[in-house]
């Protein structure tokens, strides 16, 4: 039979198994494949439980905030607006990106408040978000959150994570732990810094009329491959005040800016701060000095708005690493961490059921 | 099914393709379960995993076609024919994950209206619709298949690593890189 087999195919006769040895290399065998699965394992972090990952910093999200499906884990509460960027030309000295030629795209945005409580009440002191997605000519996207506080928080993924705890109510006491806090804050004077910053910047009295910063820093490219740090952030047309305006209603912020938009577009500038080499990329806590030069890169006109209910935009992901050709990212490790945490609440939002947003299609409409 | 003219070893294309998506697939195992779990490095290894991933479709393509128009060698003697049988349904479901794998993954940036981004302003259109559910789905299912392909892989690598040290049939020599001639064998006709 072996030789029939041996004719057909030109094999060499088959060494016969011998058993002295054989026990020696099957568990040499068994050992290398078992070396690769725990190197795989190792590598997905199911060695490592307790490290910090996009899942757990969500978790995080979901302790302090509660678990509230199909929405956001952070900015849940939010309306969706439509509009365009009407470019300058001015950002195409500092960038290559379609997005500056002195044109005008299409945007999609969506208004929201920090936080992970979808139904909170709206509160002039809580902090605000302004998320835009420019749809450039070419099928390229820039996706941009930006908030209504000067600097971040934070520097680095693992003190945004223990921030999120030490700066939420307790479930006992419903207080700020402040023991925890102040230990946190002297560990980490940048944070300390940070606040005592955004505390002498009084926040707006709306959504309209805020100026909302991107934060972190990136890298734009323009056409003759200059690189140079830039931080961006937009300016509102409307004018700046104060945040008084009486409580009339659960939803009081957001029903003045359905008011606001379906009055008149409202608009913004987008001004690109343009760092010097010397300025830190990787510190979003720390402003940089007041003198940078500053590019009015054109305006962002939003003139329609929509119930998360029924707009596309609630199922877009405003990743901040969705960057078109002319900008990348810096060396800021919260980048590349925002990018995975959205990714996780989206993976996770996506596949719960959906309930109403707060912010109902009724509400948007009168 | 076995006839005089079975080649010793496969197509060279088909060997030179084998090991380089050896390598790529290997690669992107680690990539995938590393990047899932990273903050740092999340923007980095997935902005890699897209390009391979696609990479890997072509790829998959090639040796599709190549073992398609070409002629296969036979499997050697110490195979009984339920081992056979087990190592072509294990190829075939190699096959399909090659392909399977980089669809589901550029389906499921389609669905969640992710743009398809492949270096500087070059991108793939999507493939699906963006619909919120769909891509639930296809991300579990992407993360489902990926370790299935890397059980597979396990498996594959054990099997012909039996063959090759403790049976010393040979089985590797059809798919080596190199050229080898079965000249033992040939004294015996």
């Amino acid at each position: 039979m072996k030789i029939i087999e041996s004719n057909t195919i030109s094999e060499p006769p088959v060494v016969p198994l011998r058993n002295e040895g054989l026990l020696g290399q099957l568990a040499a065998i068994g050992v290398l494949l078992a070396l690769i699965l725990g190197f795989f394992l190792y590598a997905g972090g199911w060695l490592t439980p307790h490290a910090l990952t996009p899942a757990s910093i969500v978790n995080t999200f979901e302790r302090v905030a509660g678990m509230h499906s199909g929405f956001r884990r952070n900015h849940a509460k939010g309306v969706c607006v439509t509009g365009y960027f009407e470019s300058n030309g001015q950002g195409q000295a500092i960038s290559k990106s379609l997005v500056f030629l002195p044109e005008r795209v299409p945007i999609v945005g969506r208004f929201a408040f920090a936080g992970g409580q979808p139904y909170a009440a709206d509160s002039a002191q809580t902090v605000r978000s302004l998320a835009i997605l420019f749809k450039l000519p070419d099928g390229e996207e820039w996706r941009t959150a930006m908030i209504n506080i000067p600097v971040f928080l934070v520097n680095t993924p693992q003190a945004f994570n223990e921030f999120l705890v030490v700066s939420s109510p307790e479930p006992g006491t419903g207080k700020v732990n402040a023991t925890a806090m102040n230990a946190f804050l002297s560990r980490h004077p940048e944070t300390a810094a940070a606040l005592k910053m955004i505390g002498s910047h009084p926040f707006s009295s709306g959504f309209g009329d805020s100026p909302y910063f991107a934060l972190n820093a990136f890298r734009f490219i323009n056409a003759g491959g200059e690189s140079v740090p830039v931080r961006w952030w937009v300016a509102p047309e409307e004018t700046f005040s104060r945040a008084n305006s009486p409580v009339t209603g659960k939803n009081y912020l957001f029903d003045a800016l359905i008011k606001q938009v379906h009055a008149k577009p409202l608009r913004w500038h987008l001004f690109l701060t343009v760092g010097k080499p010397e300025d830190p990329t990787a510190q979003a806590a720390s402003p940089w000095p007041p003198d940078r030069r500053q590019i009015d890169a054109g305006t962002l006109t939003i003139d329609s708005i929509e119930s998360e209910d029924t707009s596309p935009t609630r199922d877009i992901n405003f990743d901040p690493l969705v960057l078109p050709d002319g900008i990348a990212p810096s060396d800021d490790p919260l980048l590349s961490a925002r990018s995975a945490v959205y990714s996780q609440s989206f993976i996770r939002r996506e596949g719960e059921r959906k309930s109403p947003s707060a912010v109902s299609p009724a509400e948007v409409g009168k | 099914m076995l006839t005089p003219n079975n080649p010793a070893q496969f197509a060279p294309l088909a060997r030179i393709v084998h090991w380089v998506m050896a390598a790529l697939l290997l690669a992107m195992l680690f990539i995938g379960v590393s990047m899932v779990s990273s903050l740092g490095s999340y923007h980095m290894l997935l902005s890699i995993h897209r390009r391979l991933g696609i990479l890997i479709l072509v790829l998959a393509a090639i040796r599709l076609a190549t073992r398609m128009f070409t002629r296969l060698p036979a499997f050697p003697p110490t195979m009984s024919q339920p081992e056979r049988f087990v190592a072509k349904a294990s190829e075939l479901l190699m096959y399909t994950l090659f392909f399977a794998l980089p669809l589901v993954g550029w389906g499921m940036l389609s669905a969640g209206h992710y743009p398809i981004v492949m270096f500087g302003a070059v991108h793939l259109p999507p493939i699906l619709p963006a619909r919120p559910g769909l891509y639930a789905k296809l991300r579990e299912t992407h993360t489902i298949l990926a370790y299935l392909l890397f059980l597979t892989f396990l498996a594959h690598l054990g099997a012909v690593l039996f063959h090759t040290l403790i049976l010393r049939d040979r089985l590797l020599n059809r798919m080596v890189p190199w050229s080898v001639r079965a000249i033992e064998g040939e004294g015996r006709h």
